[in-house]
């Protein structure tokens, strides 16, 4: 591989964290992630793959370890600012993304948030559409979306921020085939992007992603196929 | 879906073809002058004012009656106390209590008061989405806490709403009749109490999501509203209106 491609960007040392008054969810955990991988993350229920993406994004905090991500330490919330400026992560349930009237408002949300003008506001907000295959949605309410629309216009939300990694959990939850194969598309057109994805459906990690992590008890194994 | 409907906000008269900024604005100088004012000649002039607002925006009369229905059930608790507790001149005696002229003069007064703001209220503002008047707020330049209170209180009743309404189905599925026992009471209790936590829960994540997309603390707003000539027009003519309802003898 590459110099460049082995840039870490998330180096997680040592990690022990648990939600209040239950057990450890890890304990000396330990999660390395460099640019240009594509990795699946798979692992029964209650493993903490979506409590790893919250650490990651700063939302909890560990209570012991130390959280490395583009080569700096991150422990308080304000050196998690720059995180979520720059890794994008895309809620499992749509209704916990969307809470703006209608969906271009929504999308532009996060650009405007990183401070982009009116006339690059909306053109990122066209771009995305197009890219996502949502162009004609602009004027829709978003709480009016069918479920499976919901989900393409999370990730618009996200997507419109220009991140160069993501985070997704169970993108492809609920959705029929064809949204599926549009979302695997999306993906692999891209190849500039590194992603980290919880999921159960074997097929879209086989066809998204090169490498599967095993989360189980705690732990991570990284195998290289399924 | 199950969203709160803002059935005055659809139509297509003239108010609700408006600048929302200058109905926001005609909205609170009338208020202001309809509160402030003791003067009768003033507040008919106002209430006809709001009265021929609600005509020109062509609203459903028989929701606007059960609107002010509402409203009037709590002035109606003024009408059982004022005219009885207000030191005054006595006009009549029943039974050991005593009507003041003057109780009855300030039921009235707070009837139509709360009357004509209420029914200017659903003329200028009701004939505007939600969205249209958070987005003239802030185009207004009202604080960003106020704004944001206004409008994620709305967000927030429609989620609270929805989990309502997935729970109530929940149960309903299961057979759950209400009845006049302990089992009813229970259940309702569960009901509202895992409504309120679920609600919480939701909004926590909500804001999660915005502080993922670099939310600091304030929004930015995409559309611009442009002011256009009729807007302009309308405006004065209803400043002028309030203008000329204050010289009144």
């Amino acid at each position: 591989m590459k110099e460049k491609e082995n840039e870490t960007i998330i180096k997680i040392a040592d990690l022990s964290f648990a939600y209040p008054s239950r057990d450890y969810v890890f304990k000396a955990f330990n999660f390395n992630f460099f640019k240009g991988e594509r990795i699946g993350l798979v692992g029964p229920n209650g493993s903490g793959k979506t409590t790893l993406f919250h650490l990651i994004m700063g939302l909890l905090y560990p209570t012991e370890g130390k959280i490395e991500i583009f080569g700096k330490e991150r422990k308080v919330e304000n050196d998690f600012v720059e995180v979520r400026e720059r890794i994008g992560l895309v809620f499992q349930d749509p209704d916990d993304q969307l809470f703006s009237p209608t969906v271009a408002e929504d999308i532009a949300f996060g650009p405007l948030n990183l401070r982009k003008n009116y006339q690059e506001t909306k053109k990122i907000l066209k771009e995305t559409l197009e890219t996502l295959g949502l162009a004609g949605f602009e004027d829709r309410i978003t709480y009016n979306l069918s479920y499976g629309e919901k989900r393409l216009v999370s990730l618009a939300t996200v997507w419109a921020m220009q991140p160069k990694i993501l985070l997704l959990d169970e993108p492809t939850i609920w959705l029929d085939e064809e949204t599926i194969e549009k979302i695997v598309q999306i993906l692999n057109s891209h190849p500039q992007l590194s992603y980290i994805i919880i999921s159960h459906d074997k097929k879209f990690l086989k066809e998204t992603t090169n490498c599967i992590c095993l989360m189980d008890n705690g732990k991570i194994n990284k195998t290289s196929f399924l | 879906m199950n969203l709160i409907k803002e059935k005055f906000s659809e139509g297509d008269s003239i108010l609700h073809r408006l600048d929302p900024r200058v109905k926001i604005i005609v909205a609170i100088l009338f208020s202001v002058m309809v509160a402030l004012t003791d003067k009768y000649t003033l507040l008919t002039g106002s209430l006809l004012f709001a009265v021929g607002a609600v005509a020109v925006a062509r609203l459903r009369a028989k929701e606007i009656i059960s609107r002010l229905l509402v409203v009037n059930s709590f002035i109606f608790l003024l009408w059982l106390m004022l005219p009885f507790t207000f030191p005054g001149k006595n006009i009549y005696t029943l039974g050991s209590f005593n009507i003041s002229q003057e109780g009855i003069k300030y039921a009235l007064l707070i009837t139509i008061k709360s009357n004509a703001i209420i029914l200017a209220g659903i003329a200028l503002l009701s004939t505007s989405s939600i969205f249209n008047l958070v987005h003239a707020l802030r185009h207004l330049h009202f604080p960003d806490k106020l704004t944001q209170l206004f409008f994620f209180t709305y967000r927030y009743t429609q989620t609270i709403h929805s989990e309502y309404i997935r729970l109530n189905n929940a149960i309903k599925i299961r057979g759950f009749k209400p009845r006049t026992n302990f089992h009813t009471y229970r259940t309702y209790a569960y009901l509202i109490g895992m409504m309120l936590v679920r609600s919480y829960d939701r909004s926590k994540r909500v804001y999660n999501a915005m502080l993922c997309r670099g939310f600091k603390g304030k929004f930015w707003t995409l559309n611009h509203f442009v002011f256009k000539k009729s807007d302009v027009v309308a405006g004065i003519v209803m400043l002028s209106c309030i203008i000329g309802l204050v010289l009144l003898p």
